[in-house]
């Protein structure tokens, strides 16, 4: 490969990480306010999905990709509230709920998701950034998705809201310890059903993007696990919404590696390197399982680390 | 006198009350067969709502399903890999671990089995020696695969329920890229494909039947699995991990052992899964494999209490629904996801079942002192 090919590679990487960091952003943020309150969410890939296939729907009907949006979002909302009312019964595991969450989300945007392979829906804009430099393949690159702004945005916000508001302080102290909690008057089973929700809220705007902006189309192969990756990247940022954009950039760019080697033509192997954020994905987990620092910011509620 | 007379009635009391087995037994099947008859009201409300008849759905599903011999062949024959990917859900349920990566392990214990069938068929080595070598590596393949999980989860902390289904990615792009490359058969155009096994390679149907061997694989590993679980000192301790991991430790049980050949023994069965797959059905291994029955399986499991031999019957509901789904399909004009949006709903109205788990009043034995 010579430099002007690995300069190519890097700038649709940078492009690549961009677009494709976003879901991952939306449902990393969601699931990491559903695991600061002490649960887990397994189901967000459902969430991911249907919010898809409902942004696109309402999109193509209405014609205002934005009312998709919020649809979706809204889609998101009522699978989260109902993991999270199914997970305040007694004895009942809310992981597996979560995959239960999953298949029914899936399913659900499959069956209703039917009539909307065909048709295109008007799409969300983006803002061009890259202009000003004069490189057109920086140019495309840098062409921004509104969403991405208020990813980080909603990061900001969350990272501050925990550590300086009282609802912050109360869905932490849920997660940290329900007992605290309960002897505190808070309502342990409330707390975490707002949490879920929201979540879930999140997660569907990130099932949004993937069908109104990138890859921008609505068909069942759109999301192959991110939703689920997420989950991992929420473990690797150790809890932290600031760190889960680093890790969602960082997991964009495993994602942009296939096609980006396909745009200067190297095909061969198209198929590892797809592979490529779920092999990472494994290997920060490993990696960041058992490591002093996680344990130290685990929420001490969540089943997954007992 | 009052010495004497006060102990007897206390017999009599009881007899007319069943065991605390017995009661556990009646609870952990009626709660599932009530979890699905909700399901089914569920789904019913669902389909007023599309304007479709629920009575025809459902008999649609009986004529599919059992409606004759032939509908029952076909149900058992999509039954086979149901049953093997229950228990591949089962066994590491029992020992406390949800591993949902069952569909990887079938997928690529298939494409091994293709795999080491191209120079044994190139060579024309007898099939009696072929087919147990592919069944063979198919179980090895799967059972590494799993069992790898099982070490990352006991040895490394890392969660086996993302880590399963990561895996599950992992192999389908290995799979995927052995077929769409090295292992290309260059006639396969439309479908890239492992070059086909041969007629003679093939797994016939079990005499008198259209259904294939898997079937029969499949029950039988699932009474060994059970008699394994419930009868053997491996399964007492086992089932005892799965109870409280930290408690074993302390016990001086070997809970690494354990808790990876659980996952070795529930990846052969993904993986023999996936050699049936291959051996009776396709003849080669290509994108035809990556089917959901991993997916499924974890449903039929978690119906079936992970017990192994309740999988089977579970598994043959399944294979009906599935079986009946082409007929749903072109009698009532809806899409094939309607299968999925039933398996979703039957799945969440299960897991909140749980809770009642104690809490109907029928099946508790009484207080303790008339407790057997």
């Amino acid at each position: 490969m010579n430099e002007g090919a690995l300069v190519t590679v890097l700038i649709a990487m940078l492009g690549g990480a961009i677009r494709v960091s976003t879901p991952f952003m939306f449902v990393a943020l969601g699931e990491c306010l559903t695991e600061k309150s002490g649960r887990i969410n397994l189901g967000l890939e459902g969430n991911l999905v249907l919010g898809a296939m409902v942004a696109y729907g309402v999109s193509y009907l209405s014609g205002n990709p934005w009312l998709g949006v919020l649809a979706a979002g809204s889609s998101g909302l009522i699978l989260g509230a109902m993991h999270g009312y199914i997970c305040k019964l007694p004895k009942v595991n809310d992981i597996a709920v979560g995959i239960a969450m999953m298949s029914f989300g899936t399913g659900i945007a499959f069956f209703f998701g039917k009539p909307y392979i065909q048709p295109t829906a008007p799409r969300l804009d983006s803002i061009p950034l890259g202009d000003w430099t004069g490189n057109s393949a920086l140019a495309q690159a840098l062409q921004v998705n509104p969403l991405f702004f208020v990813g980080i945005a909603l990061a900001l916000a969350m990272s501050w809201a925990f550590a300086n508001t009282k609802w912050g302080l109360i869905v932490r102290m849920t997660g940290d310890s329900a007992a605290s909690a309960r002897a505190m008057g808070v309502s342990v089973d409330l707390v975490r059903f707002l949490a879920t929700s929201a979540g879930g809220f999140l997660a569907g705007i990130g099932g949004a993007f993937l069908s109104l902006y990138y890859p921008g189309s609505w068909n069942e192969g759109l999301s192959s696990g991110q939703g689920l990756m997420a989950v991992a990247l929420v473990i690797f940022a150790r809890w932290d919404p600031i760190r889960c954009i680093w890790a969602a950039l960082l997991f964009g760019a495993a994602g942009a590696i296939g096609p980006a080697l396909q745009s200067v033509g190297i095909t061969s192997g198209y198929y590892f390197f797809n592979a490529a954020p779920y092999i990472l994905t494994l290997f920060i987990m490993i990696a960041s399982a058992r490591s002093k620092a996680a344990a130290r910011d685990v929420p001490g509620e969540l089943s997954i680390t007992k | 006198m009052a010495v004497d007379t006060a102990p007897t009635p206390a017999p009599v009391k009881l007899s007319g009350r069943p065991s605390v087995r017995t009661l556990k037994l009646a609870e952990a099947i009626f709660i599932p067969v009530f979890a699905l008859v909700i399901s089914a009201l569920v789904f019913s409300v669902f389909l007023l709502f599309l304007g479709q008849s629920p009575i025809d759905f459902f008999s649609l599903i009986w004529i599919g399903g059992f409606g004759s011999s032939f509908s029952w062949q076909q149900s058992l024959q999509r039954a086979a890999p149901l049953i093997l990917a229950g228990l591949a859900f089962a066994i590491p349920a029992r020992i406390g671990l949800t591993m949902i990566g069952a569909e990887g392990a079938l997928v690529l214990g298939g494409f091994g089995a293709a795999a080491i069938a191209i120079p044994l068929v190139t060579y024309a080595v007898p099939p009696l020696l072929t087919l147990p070598l592919m069944a063979l590596t198919a179980m090895a393949v799967g059972g590494v695969w799993i069992g790898i999980t099982g070490w990352l989860k006991h040895y490394r902390g890392v969660n086996e329920t993302i880590a399963s289904l990561l895996l599950s990615y992992i192999a389908i792009a290995i799979m995927n890229f052995f077929v769409e490359g090295l292992l290309r058969d260059p006639a396969s155009a439309n479908k890239p494909s492992t070059l086909p096994i041969g007629e003679a390679y093939r797994i016939g149907a079990m005499p008198g039947t259209s259904v294939h061997w898997g079937l029969a694989a499949g029950i039988v590993l699932a009474i060994v699995l059970h008699i394994l679980m419930t009868r053997t000192t491996f399964g007492f301790a086992a089932r005892m991990t799965g109870g409280n991991a930290r408690a074993s430790q302390a016990q001086g049980l070997p809970v690494g052992y354990l808790v990876v050949t659980c996952c070795v023994v529930a990846g052969a069965c993904a993986g023999l899964a996936g050699f049936f797959e291959v051996a009776a059905i396709h003849g080669q291994a290509n994108a035809s494999l990556v089917a959901g029955y991993g997916f499924t399986g974890i449903l039929i499991s978690f119906l079936a209490r992970h017990n192994a031999l309740a999988v089977v019957p579970v598994a043959i509901l399944f294979g009906a629904i599935a079986a009946a789904g082409g007929l749903i399909q072109r009698r009532m004009g809806m899409p094939d996801a309607t299968v999925l949006v039933l398996q979703g709903i039957i799945f969440v109205v299960l897991l909140t079942s749980e809770s009642l788990y104690g809490r109907i009043k029928f099946f508790q034995p009484g207080p303790v002192g008339e407790r057997t």
